[in-house]
């Protein structure tokens, strides 16, 4: 029995005033309204929801901080905002619309100095380190920025460490090999990197069913799981989700009484 | 609907605190002004970050004697995450501070389990579990269901040593520590009501209401 419960997280990339999906973080589809989507997860039972800026556009004039100030007012559940965040006043703008964390790819990679002084500004539980990952080779995997397009030289399991040890809170780990494939999750990824640091792991990118999120929680020891195709698709509900963790003995919020 | 007050004591993002508020008819204001807190019906001590930096910044501003106050005058007070271990005697959380001495107790880091999945910090739903005795009934649990799920994000705990001070519990990891305390109108509470959806808006109703 694992001894806590493991969080569902529907993930929404928003471009532009839409909630957009991609294969491989590119190909972007439209698939709808970030406030009609984000409530329907909402009252479905997510455990948090991430906003993710796709085009990390500056956030001087940022939709996305509109879309995150209106889904605050009647969303009660932890909110992450990431996408093209440079500054510690960015974190304060979006903190101030209503976000609770943020997540930091890009500029980490960059500045690493500047994970530290957003952790000490807002606390590490602010700070979520995300990294998109692409395997390059048995058991090696590189860290990228910029949804995948650009390459950073950083081995992805060093630099999770890395992050953890400037201060990130959490870590939002993302396969861009898996990413919108509906093929399951880099189990082996998260496997490498979730007990090997300190704080929470996000596994994100590859679930096409609900054995993928049981599976990369099981063998790669995921503490949350993100996902956005089979919800955005309405090929599982998250109550489903939940449901079929239960049933294979994974504790989740509302199912603690069930399994 | 008593005027709410939530303390600011330069700490943390009250942001959510004051949405969730707003959203249950509530129309709190943030102060820093030790009297601005003193004239409150009703007070919240809200707060992330580190035990001993929050009580410097409580005790820089002249916001202890307020709080104290409050308690002893039987107003609603409610204590968030850190501003639930401020209501204790000690931390020990880098090095010993005092707290406000409301309840009788030691914030201690929470000590888990060494098995897979067992982090500190502890982020995340959590459940509820009333501890011996304890009714809920005309508290600020009044409704809730037992094994109820809240959002936590901590590594510390306050361990009441008046176990009838102790509302709720909730395991983590093997771990089991006090979430709720509370004495008379002096509540206490480790998550975050806030984040906790239906559940959290329901308690802070609770709390308005008072």
């Amino acid at each position: 029995m694992i001894p806590k419960t493991i969080r569902i997280i529907p993930r929404l990339d928003i471009k532009g005033s839409n909630v957009i999906k991609g294969v491989h973080l590119e190909c972007l589809r439209i698939i709808g309204d970030p406030e009609e989507i984000a409530t329907r997860y909402y009252r479905g039972g997510a455990d948090e929801l991430i906003y993710m800026d796709i085009v990390a556009s500056l956030y001087g004039r940022n939709n996305l901080l509109d879309i995150v100030e209106k889904a605050s007012t009647n969303i009660f559940i932890p909110l992450t905002v990431g996408g093209g965040i440079r500054s510690i006043e960015d974190i304060r703008q979006a903190l101030r619309a209503g976000a609770d964390k943020v997540a930091i790819n890009t500029y980490a990679v960059a500045h690493p100095e500047f994970i530290a002084e957003a952790a000490q500004a807002f606390g590490s539980q602010c700070i979520v380190g995300s990294i998109e990952a692409k395997r390059t080779g048995e058991g090696k995997w590189e860290a990228f920025t910029d949804n995948g397009r650009v390459e950073t030289g950083l081995d992805a399991i060093a630099w999770a460490e890395k992050l953890v040890s400037l201060g990130a809170g959490e870590l939002l780990i993302t396969s861009i090999d898996q990413e919108g494939t509906a093929k399951g999750y880099d189990i082996e990824l998260v496997s490498r990197i979730a007990p090997r640091v300190s704080v929470p792991v996000i596994a994100c990118g590859g679930a096409g069913k609900s054995e993928d999120i049981v599976n990369v929680i099981r063998a790669g020891q995921a503490d949350a799981v993100s996902a956005a195709h089979i919800f955005h698709y309405r090929k599982y509900s998250i109550a489903e989700v939940k449901l079929a963790l239960a049933v294979a003995d994974i504790p989740a919020r509302g199912t603690t009484q069930l399994s | 609907m008593k005027r709410i007050v939530i303390v600011d004591y330069g700490y943390g993002n009250l942001g959510s605190l004051t949405r969730t508020l707003a959203h249950i008819g509530a129309c709190p204001i943030t102060s820093a002004d030790p009297r601005e807190v003193a004239a409150a019906e009703s007070l919240i001590v809200p707060g992330v970050g580190a035990f001993g930096d929050g009580m410097a910044e409580l005790t820089g501003r002249g916001l202890c004697e307020p709080i104290l106050k409050a308690a002893k005058e039987k107003k609603p007070l409610l204590g968030i995450c850190l501003g639930m271990q401020f209501f204790f005697e000690r931390s020990l959380e880098f090095g010993e501070h005092a707290g406000l001495g409301i309840f009788k107790g030691t914030v201690r880091k929470i000590s888990i389990a060494k098995k897979p999945f067992c982090k500190v910090p502890h982020i995340g739903w959590s459940a509820l579990l009333p501890s011996s005795g304890a009714s809920w009934q005309g508290t600020i649990l009044d409704g809730i269901p037992r094994g109820k799920e809240a959002y936590f994000v901590h590594s510390y705990a306050g361990y009441a040593e008046d176990s009838s001070a102790i509302l709720a519990q909730t395991e983590y990891c093997d771990s089991i520590f006090p979430s709720v305390i509370s004495a008379g109108t002096t509540v206490g509470v480790q998550f975050h009501p806030e984040k906790s959806a239906e559940m959290g808006i329901h308690i802070l109703r609770n709390f308005a209401s008072w």
